[in-house]
């Protein structure tokens, strides 16, 4: 890592890294392209790898035909408020994980590492029974509180890595100066760790955006879909409109797109932090 | 309120490396020893408040519903007939196993989890050390190739599914262009070609995770050790494996653990690719889960779940064991 590279292990690199990166690229401008395209060109040959002409229709159709202004608002509540509340418990419960030695500790991690392990498919049926039970069905609040805790055990991790990269001093510190443990905790150590919170947020925020099965499986009424569940939508009959769909994934994919272009760098610190102490 | 930028400096230079190890891989941290003498009904008190929210919210809404699914494993619990919900012991095992197609189910759950988790791993490593040297654009560079990451794995299976499209896909069009083919593949009609195919989506969404924690482990390994190798004469491929791999051995076993929970218990792909066609032949456990439960037969879809959730635990007892040696040294 160290020293001089040599030219022909600088070519190495930088073709693959050339390579690597057109690979990771192409798909998402294949999807774009295709979604400018007028619905005819779509499926003309030879295949086009830029537009004749470039329309918007695929977009106008998604909000005139289908409500896929709607979908797009409910998934951005859910998404929003379910992220917000899961990185405020997750806080809680990996500050208490980081901070202190107890004898159900490696319990909860195990538990923790165990929900990654259940299937959604599992769960579906007694879930949707205990959701009628609480009257929450096809209801964006039923939705927001199943994906709290479909959160909570990783983001928990990522943000107990987050607090032991903390000096304790920092808190020893703020207490010796007479604040109480929670003040300690609210007004030194939370602005410490605001990197780590708005990556643990926009990981959350990114998942529940593309939790497909849940969302299928108790939003019933056109009203409350989510984007996910509109594409399902989309595929379950045989004729896919190509057309439609690209359209509807590039809606959909550059919101999570833009926010991680702004945190990627915070994601790395946050998910390395989590897992090297986990 | 003290802000931020007060406090960041702080943070940053005691995180730069796992603890002060000394500069070598084996050095104990110093995370232990925290414990400050407080007084215990008070300490009780709060870890149990802190706890709380996120216990509540696991049990009700993740462990009630699996462990009330799983007592459907033991039934008979069909969509078809539910006056008959009667206790039918390993039945439903017993049906999974003898189902004709559930050879393929294992072999492609196999193909699957290894096909992605192999060259996801190697290329995510490679792109990690190429990428810890500073070159111009490297920001820009890899916010690029993580942004698969961004995207559902539903969505993904669309993407491709598109591109692979027989007749109006682009893969088939490039590869004509480039003179590997002759004539258009129906890569998704084709069992062989579809398990290749959706393979091939799910490596270009998870290098992106390798690379994210191999990348952050790297940064935490301290420069005097590649210099005290170059000073001894290492070569590249020493260092590497005497110095980096050692280093962030313990990143490397729970990447690969976690990924392999993820990848193995991950339909979304399939089901948005070729939703487990042609014929059947791309599902894996759990894609065939789901067919069996909108077949309307929840028993045996149980049935199958309690299956992944034991094959998984066990994986997970055997490589943390097998792992925990290096674990201990360095957590």
């Amino acid at each position: 890592m160290i020293g001089k590279e040599s030219t022909a292990g600088r070519a190495t690199k930088f073709t693959f890294l050339g390579l690597w990166v057109v690979f990771t690229v192409f798909p998402l401008y294949w999807i774009t392209i295709t979604s400018l395209k007028a619905p005819g060109d779509i499926f003309a040959f030879p295949i086009a790898y830029w537009p004749e002409h470039f329309s918007l229709e695929n977009y106008s159709g998604l909000f005139g035909k289908a409500d896929f202004g709607v979908y797009l608002t409910n998934s951005l509540l859910v998404a929003f408020v379910a992220g917000v509340v899961a990185t405020a418990i997750s806080m809680l419960s990996a500050y208490v994980l980081a901070r202190f030695e107890f004898r159900t500790k490696s319990a909860l991690l195990m538990a923790a590492l165990v929900t990654q392990m259940i299937p959604t498919f599992i769960a579906l049926g007694p879930l949707y029974l205990l959701m009628t039970d609480l009257n929450l069905v096809d209801n964006r609040l039923g939705l927001i509180l199943v994906y709290v805790a479909v959160c909570i055990p990783f983001c928990t991790v990522m943000l107990r890595g987050f607090f032991e990269n903390i000096p304790d001093a920092l808190e020893e510190a703020a207490m010796i100066d007479g604040l109480s443990r929670f003040g300690a905790l609210f007004r030194v150590l939370l602005p410490v760790m605001r990197p780590g919170i708005v990556a643990a947020f926009i990981f959350n925020f990114v998942n529940c955006w593309n939790e497909l099965f849940l969302s299928v499986t108790l939003m019933n009424s056109d009203s409350n879909k989510t984007v996910p569940t509109a594409l399902n939508g989309f595929i379950s009959s045989f004729n896919i409109d190509w057309g439609s769909m690209s359209a509807a994934a590039v809606l959909t994919i550059l919101p999570t797109m833009v926010l991680f272009a702004f945190a990627s760098r915070h994601i790395v610190q946050g998910l390395t932090a989590g897992a090297v102490k986990g | 309120m003290p802000t931020a930028s007060d406090t960041t400096e702080t943070t940053k230079s005691a995180s730069a490396g796992p603890s002060g190890t000394g500069g070598t891989p084996h050095g104990r941290g110093t995370q232990r020893g925290r414990r400050k003498p407080e007084f215990t009904a008070r300490r009780g008190f709060l870890i149990a408040a802190f706890m709380t929210p996120a216990a509540v919210f696991v049990a009700v809404f993740t462990y009630y519903p699996m462990i009330a699914g799983s007592q459907m494993a033991f039934r008979n619990w069909k969509l078809t007939d539910l006056t008959d919900t009667s206790w039918v012991g390993l039945k439903n095992f017993r049906d999974v196993f003898a189902d004709p197609a559930w050879g393929t189910v294992l072999g492609n759950t196999g193909i699957w989890v290894f096909g992605s988790i192999v060259p996801q791993l190697v290329i995510g490593f490679a792109l990690a050390l190429w990428l810890r040297r500073k070159f111009r654009f490297r920001g820009l560079y890899q916010a690029l190739i993580f942004f698969p990451w961004a995207i559902s794995g539903f969505l993904i299976g669309i993407l491709f599914r598109w591109m692979f499209n027989s007749e109006f896909g682009v893969v088939n069009d490039l590869l004509q262009k480039a003179g590997l083919i002759d004539e258009p593949v129906a890569w998704l009609a084709d069992p062989q070609t579809a398990m290749f195919a959706v393979v091939v989506a799910n490596i270009w969404y998870g290098v992106t995770f390798f690379t994210i924690m191999i990348l952050a482990a790297l940064q935490s390994i301290p420069e005097e050790l590649y210099e005290a190798a170059a000073l001894d004469g290492a070569g590249k491929v020493r260092t590497l494996f005497q110095i980096t791999i050692p280093y962030i051995r313990v990143t490397l076993a729970l990447t690969v653990l976690l990924r392999v929970i993820w990848i193995f218990n991950f339909p979304d792909l399939i089901f948005g690719m070729t939703g487990g066609g042609p014929n059947n032949e791309t599902h894996i456990v759990t894609t065939w889960m789901i067919k069996i439960t909108q077949q309307g037969d929840y028993g045996r879809a149980s049935a199958l779940g309690l299956i992944v959730v034991a094959t998984l635990l066990v994986f997970a007892v055997f490589f943390l064991l097998a792992t925990r040696e290096k674990r201990e040294v360095k957590s």
